[in-house]
């Protein structure tokens, strides 16, 4: 076997995704070894796509240096979910290196090929597999490499941390380091190759600790506001006070006046720049501008009876049976309206962009989930080539869904624009609330037939101003129904305010109302919590999560409430079953709930860091009980009447709950996303918990003391 | 008005001469290049910029800067001495008490001030000492562990 037997084929290829044409992007990436590869397609990333062109041909890749470090090229971003560590260690696992020698660039346009986006849990699932089969691939090039040069054969050789060595003669070696020198080799993945088994793997399913930890703990990571460039000069934007407000009228000249500022105005975006952020923000106090406000429709106590009477005519969107039929089939029909609110993002990180034009080109940091998308976004904006537009995606201080739409990036991009100078603009907190892309309020209205068998024989499902995320029916029902409605008569979108993907968009409501009312009729039914699941349920990794759950919390069967403050609530999101069980205290005279302990049960398939995943469980619960307890957007109209941490309440350490995972032992399915589905049930296994301490069902969300005195 | 303030920055005697109506987190920031203290609400409501001042844990956006001269201001850039992490740092490592990490250095250095003062603290007084942080990610089980870890490492450690 030669060497040669490794180059590929020459291939010219530019369909202007790329800011140089394929060959051109290949020679820029330098020597060593090149693994190219194309990550499948979720449906949802289909989806999002613009068009047909948006396919690359690949869009990561893997090199192995000629110094034997291991780097892998993604356009996904490490937003503190942990896969900046769960892809390295996906790679040096099959690789055979350690994980000390992967090096991950993330989220940088010019570097790393096209990514639909990091959100949905989607990284895990659909590029994880796809990086596993390319070190994979990378690995055999190796080991053929070295069987040319150790004149050995391929079978008789084998690697450890990156040495490849002759099994039968341990002194005959050379590394990985060694085999990239003076190469250039490039291959394309074009079929799977062989990855390891479940029982050769070293790395992946091993707990490990973040690769990032330690940037982060002495202040060395930077964020895209830690970022400075020569000539760089900060702005803070005028906030308008409601959403659909018209700037009518304003005087700068106070500003304008003052050495150092410039004001900066492009339509309704007007902006102050100083070279300091703090100058910046206290001159817009100077800046006298008066706005039309349009009329407020609703605000957040109206809201649902203005779904609910406006709302066009709702979708099927899922069903089974006839839900008709259904209902005459029942003894009992149990119907019961759920509401939930507005809900902000908050990430402690508020958004960021800095924008730096260099001759034609420009150049966007930004705190971003959607670097490739911003890209594109800009490329419309400006109405520049693509190859013109670059966007760094550095660490981001939390996503959770609402670093998707860029609006802080298209702002200082419009504004370095204007002042002919870079302009880093950090969204002040209140700026952060009012922009924010808002999980939306929704109405759930569920009507369902119940035997005397304890079996649920038909389910009416009807969400309002949300979709059906969530709602997929894993319950065996005969006749079940859901429909959506996310219009109003009119036409026009029934928020307003701008709303979008929050951590498992629709699903947490439409949790929240199935396992409350799965508990009204278990309930009716006269049956303890976990039994009416089970008795309904014939998914085996559904009752598997509740099983283990049950079985960790000690779980004794009771009819609620039972006093004893005991909840369960189960569900599915991007295909991982859930099931959560706490415990809650409520005190009586205040309405107040204490969460003391939560045991989670979860399906992941094969974990690629365990201590990775455990930690995004503690994380969606600790945040779930934020929605579930206190967090609520309050508004009239387009005015956003919580602008600060002090109306708009996080979850804090006092609030912490006792919590413990046990993760399903499912190695030989494939991996899942765990950055969402622990979130999915807090709101049900907190209301039905409550249930079981007081008698008192809770219908609407958040579960503040005040309603949960008025539901006593 | 333009004023020369001095402190002890990271051990390091220090001088500049700015506005000291300026808040400490702003000065940092952008005049002494210190990007380790973060931005979080401007309003000492989420401890993002939490620095310690004479040994108190501080929210900087709050604090003018001519209130720190001739004080003895600590920043997470100063925490590691010689390349080698502090106690709290590598505990925060060891128990993953961090995601995104963007409150990650005001957690820490609140915590360190809650150690100077009481260096065995009940886990109660730790969670009542870092309930005004805010983490969004809900890192905050883990954060109580590697306190409570750090506490029994430094253990006699001065």
């Amino acid at each position: 076997m030669k060497e040669d037997e490794f180059k590929v084929s020459e291939c010219d290829y530019n369909d202007g995704l790329y800011p140089l044409s394929r060959r051109e992007f290949l020679q820029s990436i330098g020597g060593g070894i090149i693994i190219l590869f194309t990550v499948s397609d979720a449906p949802t990333a289909e989806a999002s796509r613009s068009s047909k062109k948006e396919r690359p041909d690949f869009n990561a890749y893997l090199r192995i240096a000629e110094d034997g470090r291991v780097t892998c090229f993604t356009g996904k971003v490490e937003l503190g979910q942990g896969v900046m560590t769960s892809l390295a260690q996906t790679l040096a696992d099959e690789l055979d290196v350690p994980l000390k020698s992967v090096d991950m660039v993330m989220g940088d346009t010019a570097l790393c090929p096209y990514d639909a986006g990091t959100w949905g849990s989607m990284t895990t699932p659909y590029f994880g597999p796809v990086l596993r089969a390319a070190g994979a691939e990378a690995r055999a090039v190796l080991i053929g490499l070295a069987a040319v040069r150790l004149k050995v054969p391929k079978d008789q050789l084998d690697v450890k941390d990156g040495v490849v060595f002759d099994r039968t003669r341990k002194g005959r070696k050379v590394t990985y380091a060694q085999l990239a020198q003076g190469k250039r080799i490039e291959r394309r993945l074009e079929q799977e190759p062989q990855v390891k088994s479940v029982s050769e793997l070293n790395i992946i399913g091993k707990p490990h600790n973040r690769i990032d930890a330690v940037e982060k703990v002495t202040g060395k990571a930077k964020y895209t506001g830690d970022i400075r460039i020569p000539g760089m000069v900060c702005a803070k934007v005028l906030r308008p006070p409601a959403h659909g407000a018209k700037l009518r009228s304003l005087d700068t000249s106070a500003v304008d006046e003052t050495e150092g500022f410039q004001v900066v105005r492009d339509g309704d975006l007007v902006a102050v720049l100083h070279k300091n952020p703090d100058e910046a923000e206290n001159a817009l106090a100077k800046i006298k501008a008066e706005y039309d406000v349009p009329e407020a429709r609703f605000d957040d106590k109206s809201v649902f009876d203005y779904f609910i009477d406006n709302a066009a005519d709702g979708r099927v969107v899922e069903k089974g049976g006839d839900i008709e039929s259904g209902h005459k089939l029942a003894q009992d029909v149990v119907e019961e309206t759920y509401l939930d609110s507005y809900v902000s993002h908050a990430p402690i990180e508020t958004h960021t962009a800095l924008a730096q034009f260099e001759d034609s080109k420009v150049t966007v940091w930004a705190s971003t989930q959607t670097p490739f998308g911003l890209q594109r976004q800009l490329t419309r904006e400006l109405k520049i080539p693509i190859e013109s537009v670059r966007v760094i995606a550095p660490f981001v201080g939390g996503g959770f869904g609402g670093k998707i739409s860029n609006g802080q990036a298209i702002q200082a991009v419009k504004l370095a624009k204007i002042a002919k100078k870079p302009v880093q603009l950090v969204w002040s907190r209140a700026d952060e609330f009012f922009y924010d892309t808002f999980r939306p309020a929704a109405v759930v209205k569920i009507k369902s037939g119940l035997t005397d068998s304890g079996k649920i024989v038909s389910w009416d499902y009807n969400i309002y101003g949300m979709g059906n995320r969530g709602a997929q029916m894993f319950y065996n029902v005969p006749h079940h129904r859901t429909t959506v409605s996310r219009e109003l008569r009119s036409g026009e979108n029934m928020h307003p305010i701008g709303t979008g993907a929050w951590r498992a968009p629709d699903n947490n409501t439409n949790s929240f109302a199935r396992e409350s009312h799965i508990d009204v009729m278990a309930n009716r039914a006269g049956m303890d919590p976990l039994e009416f699941r089970l008795n309904n349920l014939t998914d085996e990794r559904m009752r598997g999560v509740l099983k283990a759950a049950a079985e960790k919390f000690g779980w004794t069967p009771a009819k609620a409430p039972s006093g004893r403050g005991f909840g369960i609530a189960c569900g599915s999101d991007v295909n991982v079953p859930v099931a959560l069980i706490a415990e809650v205290k409520v005190d009586k005279q205040t309405g107040g709930v204490q969460v003391k302990r939560v045991v989670c049960g979860i399906d992941l398939g094969l974990v690629i860091n365990p201590e990775g995943a455990k930690l995004q469980v503690e994380g969606g619960i600790t945040m779930g009980m934020g929605y579930a307890l206190t967090e609520e957007v309050h508004f009239e109209g387009g005015r956003i009447l919580d602008l600060s941490f002090g109306t708009y309440k996080l979850p804090r350490f006092s609030w912490v709950p006792q919590i413990e995972t046990v993760l399903i032992k499912a190695d030989d399915s494939p991996s899942k996303g765990g950055g969402e589905p622990p979130i999915i049930c807090v709101g049900g296994v907190i209301a039905n918990a409550i249930y079981d301490a007081t008698g008192a069902r809770l219908l609407q969300m958040p579960m503040t003391p005040e309603r949960i005195k008025q539901a006593l | 008005m333009a004023e020369k303030i001095s402190f002890k920055l990271n051990g390091k005697p220090t001088s500049l001469t700015v506005d000291g109506d300026r808040m400490l987190l702003w000065v940092l920031r952008t005049d002494l290049g210190l990007t380790g203290t973060k931005y979080g609400c401007g309003k000492a409501l989420c401890g993002a910029c939490t620095v310690v001042v004479d040994g108190r844990a501080v929210r900087s956006c709050v604090v003018p800067v001519r209130s720190v001269n001739g004080k003895e201001v600590l920043t997470i850039e100063g925490l590691a001495k010689n390349g080698k992490l502090h106690p709290i740092q590598e505990a925060f490592v060891k128990h993953d008490a961090l995601q995104c990490g963007f409150c990650t250095p005001g957690m820490i250095l609140n915590a360190y001030s809650l150690l100077l003062r009481n260096p065995q603290p009940t886990r109660e007084e730790i969670i009542q000492s870092m309930n005004n942080n805010l983490c969004r990610c809900g890192a905050h089980l883990r954060i109580i562990q590697a306190i409570e870890s750090a506490a029994q490492e430094m253990k006699g450690a001065r």
